[in-house]
């Protein structure tokens, strides 16, 4: 199956969310619980990876600046850009990729093997609607707010570090977090979350749903989407960089 | 009744059902028996509409479901049970949400009406016990009967089973036999059954559809199944020497040229 062909599949899988609901009352049931395993769910891993990469980049960056002429305060707007611009919002998108990816993927082909999405169908319910878009929306809500979340706490963590390690006391840092600020950075990060949460639960769903065989099958499309999503991922990242800074 | 008027279907330009025609009967258990690979169960989801035919028409009490168009199809899909090879429940619901699950979907009632015609249906399949448990921990029997549980809690008009029997012992075989049976006739809704297992074809084969690569060979019932001479029929139902021998017996048997009720025991003296 060439890449076309899986493209148009895409596409119609898509145009195949947009139906009227069965029961909204159940659509919203689904909804919530999706935002909870996504959301939630995913809440310690991003944690744990803003912290860390936050308090890299302070190391890191204070290494790399050894000239005196250079106030130390530009250390806390390299780690705040860096970390809106770029870490935050596409480094927590990749890892996530790979969490709510693979599960999704898993998901939906173990459903689609053991003949849960026929036995669906069956029922009259529209899969594609019941199935992925809760996903999608949950996602788009969800992952988002963990970006803003992961922007806090790696600032949060390159401030604390900064603090505990002394090279660079919390003052310099808190001062150099607000100057040079552009607030536009922050709706920068927000559209590329967006985008990354579309792409991180509708190309796993897409493989997931479409799984053929058994669990070899799984596996292997749960593999694909995780690469095809980190992919794209930075495809989108540069397209939307150049495309709006 | 169900009518399917020259029903073809194939995959990768190879043909898997080539022109078949036949009518399934309210109130009877109709089945569909074939070697595996014969085409029964991609038959099957071409009458329910999970695969679409190539070519030839499929009628539900003489509505056309192959002309349908998709929020018909929605209507007549919520008049139809279907009981999966595998069971197909949902692994992350109780038994007891399971079949929850299309009452919920489908029906406005309060939350006690819809948990009173969830326990009937359990009784009916004789798993009143069986609320709180998940798939996981219920052994294959009881997931084919959660599996019918849900097929008919909606009242449905038709029922499909797919392999009902496929994995059980031959003692649970019957009771999921016999429970489809029952519902077929209580209800009186029109069930098809896919098998490859004589003593379901026996025990319940109201009316008999043998698929042999592809296409109808025999249709008959279980009455005359036993006396067919069609040869791949009969290779298929006794395909071992035992069975063959057992047939040899019943067919003098029949004809009065030995003892019926002979003694056993002599005879292997």
């Amino acid at each position: 199956m060439n890449i076309f062909t899986r493209f148009g599949q895409f596409l119609l899988m898509i145009r195949g969310m947009f139906t009227r609901p069965e029961n909204i009352r159940m659509y919203w049931k689904e909804l919530m619980h999706q935002c909870s395993e996504l959301g939630i769910g995913s809440l310690g891993i991003v944690s744990i990876i803003s912290l860390f990469i936050g308090a890299v980049s302070t190391v890191q960056t204070a290494y790399q600046f050894v000239s005196p002429i250079i106030p130390r305060s530009v250390i806390a707007q390299i780690v705040r850009d860096s970390v809106i611009l770029e870490f935050a919002p596409t480094i927590t998108c990749i890892v996530l990729a790979g969490v709510v990816g693979s599960k999704i993927s898993s998901e939906l082909g173990n459903m689609r093997v053991s003949e849960q999405i026929d036995a669906l169908e069956m029922m009259g319910i529209n899969t594609k609607a019941y199935l992925i878009l809760p996903k999608i929306i949950a996602a788009m809500i969800t992952i988002p707010l963990l970006v803003i979340i992961a922007m806090t706490l790696g600032i949060w963590g390159g401030r604390f570090v900064g603090d505990v390690t002394g090279i660079l006391p919390h003052e310099i840092y808190d001062r150099g977090l607000v100057e040079s600020f552009v607030p536009y950075n922050v709706t920068f990060a927000l559209t590329k979350a967006y985008t990354f949460s579309f792409i991180i639960t509708a190309i796993p769903a897409y493989f997931g749903y479409n799984v053929r065989g058994g669990a070899l099958e799984i596996g292997r499309a749960s593999t694909t989407a995780v690469v095809v999503s980190c992919v794209i991922i930075l495809l989108a990242d540069y397209i939307l960089a150049q495309v709006l800074l | 009744m169900i009518t399917i008027n020259n029903i073809e279907k194939g995959f990768d330009g190879r043909p898997v059902i080539d022109k078949v025609s036949a009518e399934f009967e309210t109130g009877k258990c109709n089945l569909i028996i074939g070697a595996s690979g014969s085409g029964k169960t991609v038959l099957m989801k071409c009458l329910v509409g999970l695969i679409t035919p190539d070519a030839g028409e499929i009628g539900y009490d003489g509505e056309s479901f192959t002309n349908m168009d998709a929020e018909n199809r929605k209507i007549m899909r919520s008049k139809i049970g279907m009981l999966f090879q595998g069971s197909a429940l949902f692994d992350s619901m109780t038994v007891e949400q399971n079949i929850m699950f299309p009452l919920d979907m489908f029906t406005r009632g309060t939350r006690a009406e819809k948990q009173k015609r969830v326990d009937e249906v359990l009784d009916r399949v004789n798993l009143s016990g069986a609320h709180k448990k998940y798939p996981a921990e219920i052994s294959g029997g009881m997931k084919k009967r959660v599996g019918i549980a849900r097929a008919i809690v909606l009242n449905p008009q038709y029922l499909f089973c797919d392999e009902p029997n496929s994995g059980l012992d031959p003692q649970t075989s019957l009771v999921i036999d016999r429970l489809i049976k029952e519902i077929t006739t209580d209800y009186n809704i029109t069930t098809v059954v896919n098998t490859h297992d004589m003593n379901s074809v026996m025990e319940i084969g109201d009316r008999i559809l043998y698929m042999f690569e592809g296409h109808k060979e025999w249709e008959g019932t279980n009455k005359e199944i036993i006396f067919s001479k069609n040869e791949r029929l009969n290779n298929f139902i006794f395909a071992s020497e035992f069975l063959k021998d057992a047939k040899d017996m019943r067919m003098l048997e029949v004809r009065g040229k030995i003892d019926n009720n002979r003694n056993m025991d002599e005879l292997l003296k």
